[in-house]
């Protein structure tokens, strides 16, 4: 295993089989991250010595599970600085918004406004949008700077007494813009709304605390930090989760069932219908590990150095034009870009030839896209396994690609 | 047959596959039959809303068998460049054949490997074509 040298040069490359044992330069991490050996290690291990369903055996194999299963999620809570109650396991960040939205919007009148951002992932945009359109409610949508920085004070501006969500991204997955979450949680309590966070491209990347942030919801994807697909985070203020009845329904989540009625269990449990993602969730607890283990402001301070890099390298080009803040303080982990005369696919594809794995396409936000005068653009991204090398083939293909079109 | 590379290895490419990258770029540059045709027999717009790859296809039909083959429009280089080798590839055919054209076809036609994202760009051009002359049947 690679360790920090005397160059103090900050190299994880090895912990990672894939990137070890391939030639790709990988800079689709905010796609998906990798995973290290000791998540994928960690998750066979469970499977083959500890797995059962949890919270239903009565035998030790199951209590064992449990106990496991239990153990990831004290690890998750303490991580984001929430408790093990207020920590709701689901699929993904798309699943935990869903299932948010839904208990939400079930306490709603028809005039009531949700507020949401044109930076949004389509995650954060489509449920809202649908769930205006089904029950008469008002989507306002806060506007960007010409710096691709949250407005806020347009976002201000559409904060009502009417207003009764706000959802906001906390890193941007196109711009890499991070957002003032305090801020917009301390605008959006003052006209008692609530605010959901969307920290997919957040955690991982940036230390996160949700009571510092005072986010009532914050949610998060487990594959995009190291860890296995399948699995998800829902954080809610424990009032918050005792107060919106379930969305989804099934086994476990309940206390009592009757022909003419159900109570719910207690939390966590009562937004964790059927069986949970048991081993994924192990993964997940395996992977908060392994960025603590790192520390995560070493992670940033590495991330930042090469984002500094790339942002630099790439600038050097004419005719390629990177979206997102100037400042490079502003932004985490993603640099995407247009290039005149190519194609952001024709870009992704000659990249790909050579080894370079990126993301083209409107990267699931269509409207920023549109707001931007785009179709589509290129994104690269970043993650501890990132080199100053990966970068350097990243600008030579760009060159390359705009020989080639030229 | 067209070989798969190693998604985790470089450079796997075989001369006769860039030959081929070659003639699509080439294609791409200095598209054939690109021209508005006013008095086509069928005319059609396609759009891939993904990616923003737009064309409109003017088919050209005399007894049966396709005359001319146009198109004008904007987008990748595999969509715009699969189109263009289209438009030679087509004159003569018949309509039969022209609805009886897939995926494999335009594989073999363009001779690289398409993975599943960018075969809806590389469709492109033969779905609107056929779309057009189907549209106008029914």
């Amino acid at each position: 295993m690679t360790k920090e040298d005397k160059n103090n040069t900050f190299d994880r490359r090895g912990d990672f089989p894939l990137i070890a044992n391939s030639s790709i330069a990988y800079l689709d991490t905010a796609a998906s991250s990798q995973k290290p050996s000791v998540v994928i290690d960690g998750m066979k291990r469970f499977y083959e010595t500890s797995y059962a369903n949890v919270h239903r055996g009565i035998y030790p194999l199951s209590e064992r599970a449990t106990s496991e299963f239990e153990a990831a999620r004290e690890k998750v809570a303490r991580f984001i600085n929430a408790t093990p109650q207020e920590t709701v396991f689901t699929r993904s960040t798309t699943d935990s918004i869903n299932m948010m939205a839904r208990s939400i919007v079930a306490t709603l009148s028809p005039g009531d406004e949700m507020l949401i951002t044109e930076m949004e992932h389509h995650s954060n945009f489509v449920p809202w949008q649908q769930l205006a359109r089904i029950h008469g409610l008002t989507l306002r949508i806060a506007k960007i700077t010409p710096d691709d920085e949250l407005d806020l004070d347009d976002l201000r501006s559409k904060l009502s007494s009417r207003t009764k969500v706000v959802a906001v991204t906390h890193v941007s997955n196109v711009l890499g813009t991070i957002n003032p979450i305090y801020e917009i949680a301390r605008m959006t309590h003052e006209h008692g709304a609530i605010l959901l966070v969307d920290g997919a491209q957040a955690v991982g990347h940036l230390s996160v605390d949700v009571q510092a942030l005072d986010a009532d919801i914050y949610t998060f994807s487990g594959h995009k930090m190291y860890g296995p697909d399948g699995i998800g985070v829902l954080y809610a203020k424990r009032g918050l989760l005792e107060r919106l009845e379930p969305s989804v329904w099934g086994g476990e989540m309940v206390s009592e069932v009757t022909v003419e009625k159900t109570t719910w269990n207690e939390l966590p449990y009562k937004f964790e219908p059927g069986t949970p993602d048991i081993t994924q969730a192990v993964g997940l607890g395996l992977a908060v590990d392994y960025i603590t283990g790192l520390g995560i402001d070493r992670i940033r301070r590495h991330e930042q150095e090469l984002l500094a890099y790339a942002d630099q390298r790439l600038r050097e080009l004419p005719g390629l034009h990177l979206l997102g803040p100037a400042d490079v303080d502003k932004r985490a982990s993603v640099l995407a870009f247009v290039v005149d005369g190519v194609h952001p696919h024709d870009l992704a594809q000659i990249l790909g030839d050579s080894g370079v794995a990126v993301r083209a396409g409107n990267h699931c936000t269509g409207p920023l896209h549109c707001a931007k005068g785009l179709t589509a653009s290129t994104r690269a991204s970043i993650g501890v396994y990132t080199m100053r090398d990966d970068i350097d083939r990243l600008v030579d293909g760009v060159k390359r690609s705009m020989e080639m079109f030229r | 047959m067209i070989l798969e590379p190693d998604p985790l290895q470089v450079g796997q490419l075989s001369d006769e596959q860039q030959m081929y990258k070659e003639n699509i770029l080439d294609h791409y540059k200095h598209p054939h039959n690109k021209r508005v045709v006013s008095d086509s027999t069928y005319v059609l717009a396609g759009r891939n809303p993904l990616c923003g790859d737009a064309i409109t296809v003017y088919v050209t039909v005399r007894d049966g068998s396709i005359e001319d083959v146009a198109f004008e429009g904007a987008g990748c280089a595999i969509s715009q460049a699969s189109m263009s080798m289209l438009t030679d590839e087509l004159k003569g055919k018949t309509l039969e054949r022209l609805a009886a054209m897939g995926q494999d076809d335009i594989v073999t036609m363009l001779g690289i490997p398409i993975g599943p994202v960018r075969m809806k760009c590389a469709m492109l051009g033969l779905r609107t074509t056929q779309e057009a002359v189907a549209a106008r049947r029914s």
